[in-house]
């Protein structure tokens, strides 16, 4: 076990498993001599060469749609998106192309294609580089869609993607890349996708958080506890599929649940989780449901703004004592 | 149209060429007949759009290549699938969404894909699997293979962002990689000069500093010749190539425009029909004492034959079970 940053967590697991598999390359843009934009892609130039780490020109529909054609063939690219904002360029090549070949075909051709880079709110990025984009690709079915929150989880989720024979989305958080954490050394270390966690233990609400609204959420417990309130958390970490089976089995044992969500609350993944909980567990629930979400405007620039886009720590707080009519 | 000068073909011809050539085009001709009468009759249903008229395009582009090379197309792919050498059936199965299409129903007529002859499918987004081609070249160098890609698209797709970006990704990065456009004038009801400020588009490869070339798409000799240069081209140095191929549709856009006749004139398409490609091929032939009449007959029985035996076998097949409609969502 080493501790090791988020960032470098993602570092080793594209290492071991290129290591591991010569079909595995890296493409996009600045990920060679540049070495990621956001370093992510570090030193892998020198180990793997520029036949398997490949700078791209700016143009994301034509080397995620060159990343699904190579998969078509047998290899198992990794693309990355400088920033997730920027995958709105190759969406059709995501949702039409990586998606749907596999059905389209009648299964002669899969796409083991991994799109992975940062998403989620940033700071004073404003309302074009800093946008949870989770919500365009959950939707559809081909896709699974994976948001890992620890360094531990960044390795082994990553990992499992790129052993994965389907188009995985992997969005990382560009506001977690320096968070340490204990990180196995193993380099089979894999965490299953659609595999959600019990992040703390508690018997009295159940909150459902990832990224960073895990985080807040995390510190919103701490507090309640000292006012006897006993919070559980469950990270999904895998969106798509859902493990709803875990974060159901927590509501059935605390008879409450809080879903957040860090983007524009509207048809959101909130509302997903919530609808999840209620079609599975109504007759055990004591309260209704609440969503706390990102508010339903672009990311403003003003600090003061974008503090109040995203849910503070002091909303969640509120929220969970009314669910708990405390 | 522009006046550009077009390679005239010197290929020799002999009476096995010749009769496979012909009985190609002719059979993608009847097959897609007979999917007009189907269609007409309700057994193909959503869209079917007829490659009717260009036929010479993909039977002279495929007959240069090996059987292990690659193509990949738009939505009008039912004659580039065929003339890969995919089963006729299975085809005529797909379009009917049966069990015993190629895609078992799931895909249609705009989504035929034949792994086992390496058919990387038929794409409905416009200009969406020009980088997927590309993608193709990519793994085939990363391999250390010596195939090529043939890529087919309209001249609809060319103002695409990702007609520019493939084009300019293959060049850069060196993939053997023919994109042949199939210029019919027309993108859907839009002619060419609606659409396009070049429309001399084989000058595109000049952009982006690879070989380019217009041939005759009504010729299947030519198409054979400048695709061929390319090929051999590509599989010696992965050096991309752009062939613009001088068509027309004599059908509509789909079977739902039928006559496709509101954006063009009915002398423009009787005019264009006197270039039938299979008569002129089969004409020169003739001329050229390769073909007798009797193998003309002999050719147009078979291939009839073929199309039936397609329409008997669709007819055949069931309809995919219910539990299909979850499986291959993901590759477990």
């Amino acid at each position: 076990m080493a501790v090791m940053t988020y960032r470098e967590a993602l570092n080793t697991a594209l290492r071991e498993e290129m290591r591991r598999d010569p079909r595995v390359f890296v493409m996009g843009e600045e990920v060679g001599l540049y070495d990621g934009a956001y370093k992510v892609t570090q030193g892998l130039l020198k180990e793997f060469g520029d036949k398997r780490i490949i700078d791209t020109p700016i143009c994301e529909s034509g080397f995620t749609g060159v990343g699904v054609g190579a998969a078509m063939l047998g290899l198992r690219p990794v693309i990355e998106m400088m920033t997730f904002n920027f995958s709105i360029l190759a969406l059709d090549q995501i949702v039409n192309s990586a998606a749907k070949i596999c059905y389209m075909s009648g299964g002669q051709y899969n796409i083991p294609l991994v799109v992975r880079g940062p998403g989620g709110p940033a700071a004073q990025l404003a309302a074009q580089h800093s946008q949870s984009m989770e919500t365009y690709f959950y939707h559809v079915p081909g896709l699974k869609v994976v948001r890992p929150s620890t360094p531990a989880d960044a390795k082994g989720l990553l990992k499992s993607a790129i052993r994965d024979d389907n188009p995985v989305i992997f969005i990382e958080a560009e506001t977690l890349y320096a968070v340490k954490g204990e990180v196995p050394d193993d380099p089979d270390y894999l965490i299953p996708l659609g595999q959600a966690v019990v992040r703390r233990e508690g018997t009295d609400v159940t909150v459902v958080a990832y990224m960073g609204m895990l985080y807040r959420a995390l510190e919103a417990a701490e507090e309640l506890a000292k006012e006897g309130i006993s919070v559980e958390i469950v990270d999904p970490r895998t969106l798509r599929p859902m493990d709803t089976e875990t974060i159901v089995g927590s509501v059935r044992k605390t008879h409450r649940a809080i879903v957040l969500e860090a983007g524009a609350g509207f048809a959101g993944m909130g509302s997903e989780i919530a609808a999840e909980i209620q079609e599975e567990a109504f007759d055990d629930l004591d309260a209704p449901i609440e969503r706390v979400t990102g508010e339903n405007a672009p990311m403003p620039y003003a600090k003061n703004l974008e503090l109040l886009k995203t849910p503070s720590k002091a909303k969640i707080v509120a929220a969970i004592r009314r669910v708990c009519n405390r | 149209m522009a006046q550009t000068k077009i390679a005239t073909p010197a290929a020799r011809l002999d009476s096995e060429l010749a009769r496979r050539l012909l009985s190609q085009m002719a059979l993608i001709r009847r097959f897609e007949e007979k999917a007009a009468e189907m269609y007409a009759m309700g057994k193909i249903g959503g869209f079917l759009h007829l490659y009717i008229g260009q036929e010479a395009v993909a039977v002279g582009a495929t007959s240069v290549c090996r059987p292990d090379d690659y193509a990949v197309s738009s939505y009008r792919e039912h004659g580039h699938c065929l003339a890969k050498g995919s089963d006729p059936r299975k085809i005529m199965a797909e379009l009917f969404g049966r069990m015993g299409g190629l895609s078992k129903g799931k895909g249609g007529s705009m989504h035929l894909f034949d792994k086992s002859v390496n058919f990387l499918g038929g794409h409905g987004i416009v200009g969406a699997h020009l980088p997927l081609a590309a993608g193709a070249g990519f793994a085939i160098k990363y391999q250390g293979g010596d195939q090529v890609v043939l890529c087919y698209f309209g001249d609809g797709a060319v103002p695409q962002g990702e007609f520019h970006e493939s084009m300019n990704l293959a060049a850069l990065w060196k993939l053997p990689v023919i994109f042949i456009c199939e210029n019919n004038r027309y993108a859907m009801g839009t002619a060419i000069h609606r659409a396009l400020a070049q429309t001399e588009i084989w000058r595109f490869a000049e952009t982006y500093g690879i070989p380019g070339e217009p041939v005759d798409g009504m010729d299947v000799l030519a198409v054979r010749e400048v695709v061929g240069r390319m090929v051999d081209r590509a599989r010696r140095d992965k050096t991309p190539a752009l062939v613009e191929a001088r068509t027309y549709r004599f059908r509509g856009h789909s079977m739902r425009d039928p006559a496709g006749s509101v954006y063009r004139t009915k002398e423009e398409v009787e005019r264009e029909k006197l270039r039938d490609p299979i008569a002129l091929f089969g004409d020169r032939c003739l001329k050229d004492g390769v073909l007798t009449e009797a193998d003309l007959k002999t050719i147009e029985k078979t291939i009839n034959d073929v199309a039936d035996e397609a329409v008997a076998f669709a007819e055949a097949s069931p309809e995919p079970p219910p539990e299909e409609l979850f499986i291959d969502v993901y590759k477990d």
